[in-house]
């Protein structure tokens, strides 16, 4: 189990840094999520794998960690506020330049 | 327990929350709410560096729940004054966003304002790492918000370059956290503090690992090289007056740094040991080096500002790379130098931006109240450069003198970039104001707005004080940093409960 989800993690991760370094915004927000879904995975596993293990004391033999269980749901809202934030400029930035590339040509300032 | 500790926090949350949901619309009295606030905040801050410089640190435990359990925030002495730094530096800000109108060139000024207020003063105040990270979000959805303010194609595009890269230093802050819950099986900075030299040899290197990703985040908000490269183009495309409340973002990185590698990371933590330093020390050099040349080259003022904003964090960074109370107690003054100053530098450019036809220094164009600008021009220049009379010079004398014992290889360094720096100052200066003299011909009428002005002279005042008062601010700041560099009664203040 340790195998195969440390390479979800890091295939995700690859996938997120990958579509991160695109030239259009669509793909880099894409990359952006792809990311926050690696970190979420990896931040769940810091508490340990455990299989059927609630995380209540005295329920099991060796209980569940809870604590990043509610890092995780932290880290989820936070990442999905955020790129609700970066969808919107991103919409607002293709409307009003007429194209979605996320460099900025120097000079014009 | 000192429930003054949480009011830097819950106070701007109430007021912006307040604004937003029954004073939508009202500028007036948005504006009089925020400055209200804003002058509580400054007492508020002076009250608690009292209480910090008096009582030592002080934690105050959320909901009452114990401290490696639930989160804390710690009063410290460095706490109290980055806290105190904001106060200030936000009501000269607010007073400039009124004084020149660029609060009601969009929605919800105000508000994000007190929000960013809110995340900044959180920031300054945690004793808990995950809960630094939630601030550093909400001082940053603030600041997305703040960026874009006034709007124009160009302002959102840099934006969303901003949040982009953002976004990925959330992520490897996470991954940090993640991996540093994972070793040492908490996340209170005080507990970590206690619990990380006992870790065992195993967990070495990934605890190496965490360190220095956690010094990878703070280096993308401290904006140093090579991770500044998000800085000019969003520091150059903000509001001016944004971008001189942004001064104060950078030294958060600055701020986290400090704490991480004074409280959790220090010298004598056999898994790390002096790795943090060998990495930030390189780096602030070459930070200090594209400032000084990024000053030299830039083509228009808002840029110019921006890479005097890199290179004083290269300079800040250098005297934290020190590692040493001296080291400590020399970054701190420039911190308290740099913001101010790199905050005046942002407002002359914006006040040039309208007194002028354009901002680039390569076409002449006159400017409308020529000496009156010319004369705060003067004094950020000689502030930033590091020339006597004002705090630069005293800083940058700090800084050198910690470094004594490497004063081959860093000193150089320093005085060859302030030399940079001087000379690109000096000719973005006589570009802007003695040149365009030839031609005497002022386009349009001067606008009027004295508040702002006034605003920009009292950074200059701040500075000054900054000056006259070093025998004092040194003196404390030496107490500061023993402090910082003796965590026990930090780690102490926490009360931590053994788990069962």
């Amino acid at each position: 189990m340790e195998a195969l989800l440390a390479s979800a993690i890091g295939l995700l991760a690859a996938v997120g840094i990958y579509l991160t370094l695109r030239l259009r915004t669509f793909p880099v927000i894409l990359g952006l999520t792809f990311l926050s879904y690696a970190v979420n995975l990896f931040l769940f596993t810091a508490g340990r794998l455990a299989v059927n293990a609630a995380p209540i004391v005295g329920t099991t033999d060796a209980p569940a960690d809870p604590l990043p269980q509610a890092l995780v749901l932290t880290a989820i809202v936070i990442s999905f506020g955020m790129t609700a934030v970066i969808m919107i400029m991103a919409i607002g930035g293709h409307l009003q330049a007429g194209h979605d590339r996320i460099d900025l040509d120097e000079d014009k300032a | 327990m000192n429930h003054w500790i949480i009011a830097p926090v819950v106070l701007p949350a109430f007021v912006a929350a307040l604004m937003v949901l029954t004073l939508r619309g009202h500028l007036a009295l948005q504006r009089i709410a925020s400055l209200a606030a804003i002058i509580a905040l400054n007492a508020i801050a002076v009250a608690l560096l009292w209480s910090a410089t008096m009582h030592g640190p002080e934690a105050y435990f959320l909901g009452d729940w114990p401290a490696p359990f639930g989160i804390s925030l710690v009063l410290d002495r460095l706490s109290a004054m980055m806290v105190a730094l904001l106060a200030v530096l936000a009501l000269i800000t607010t007073l400039y966003a009124i004084g020149s109108g660029w609060d009601a060139k969009g929605a919800h000024f105000h508000p994000l304002l007190q929000f960013l207020l809110m995340g900044v003063g959180g920031a300054f105040l945690t004793g808990d790492a995950f809960n630094l990270f939630v601030f550093f979000e909400v001082l940053l959805i603030a600041s997305y918000g703040l960026m874009i303010h006034g709007g124009g194609d160009r302002r959102t595009r840099a934006g969303i370059q901003y949040i982009a890269f953002n976004l990925v230093g959330s992520s490897l802050f996470l991954f940090a956290l993640a991996l540093l819950y994972g070793v040492a099986g908490t996340l209170n900075m005080a507990d970590l503090a206690a619990k990380l030299p006992g870790l065992p040899a195993g967990d070495a290197a990934l605890l190496r690992v965490a360190a220095v990703m956690l010094i990878l985040v703070f280096a993308i908000k401290g904006a140093l090289v090579p991770l500044q490269f998000w800085l000019p183009g969003t520091y150059a495309n903000a509001p001016g007056v944004v971008a001189a409340l942004f001064a104060i973002m950078t030294k958060v990185g600055a701020y986290a740094t400090l704490r991480f590698v004074t409280l959790v990371f220090p010298t004598d933590l056999p898994a790390t040991g002096t790795l943090i330093p060998a990495f930030l020390l390189p780096a602030a050099l070459v930070t200090l080096a594209i400032g000084a040349l990024g000053i030299l080259g830039a083509t228009t003022l808002p840029r110019l500002a921006a890479f005097a904003a890199i290179a004083s964090m290269g300079t800040a960074f250098l005297a934290i790379a020190h590692m040493t109370p001296r080291g400590t107690s020399a970054a701190l003054y420039y911190i308290l130098h740099s913001t101010l100053a790199t905050a005046l530098i942002f407002l002359v450019a914006d006040l040039v931006s309208r007194r002028r036809a354009h901002l680039r220094l390569d076409a002449p164009a006159p400017v409308a109240q020529n000496g009156l600008i010319a004369a705060l021009y003067l004094a950020s220049a000689v502030a930033l450069a590091g020339m006597p009379p004002l705090s630069g010079f005293i800083g940058k004398l700090l800084i050198l003198d910690a470094w004594r014992d490497q004063a081959f290889a860093i000193w150089p360094a320093v005085l060859v970039s302030s030399f940079l720096m001087l000379l690109g100052l000096s000719r973005a200066g006589s570009l802007l104001f003695w040149k365009p003299s030839e031609s005497e011909a002022v386009a349009d009428p001067a606008p009027q707005e004295p508040l702002a002005v006034t605003a920009a002279f009292a950074l200059f005042a701040a500075l000054i004080a900054l000056t006259l008062a070093a025998g004092p601010v040194t003196g404390w700041l030496d107490g500061t940093a023993a402090s910082l560099h003796d965590p026990a009664a930090y780690i102490g203040a926490n009360r931590l409960e053994v788990a069962p």
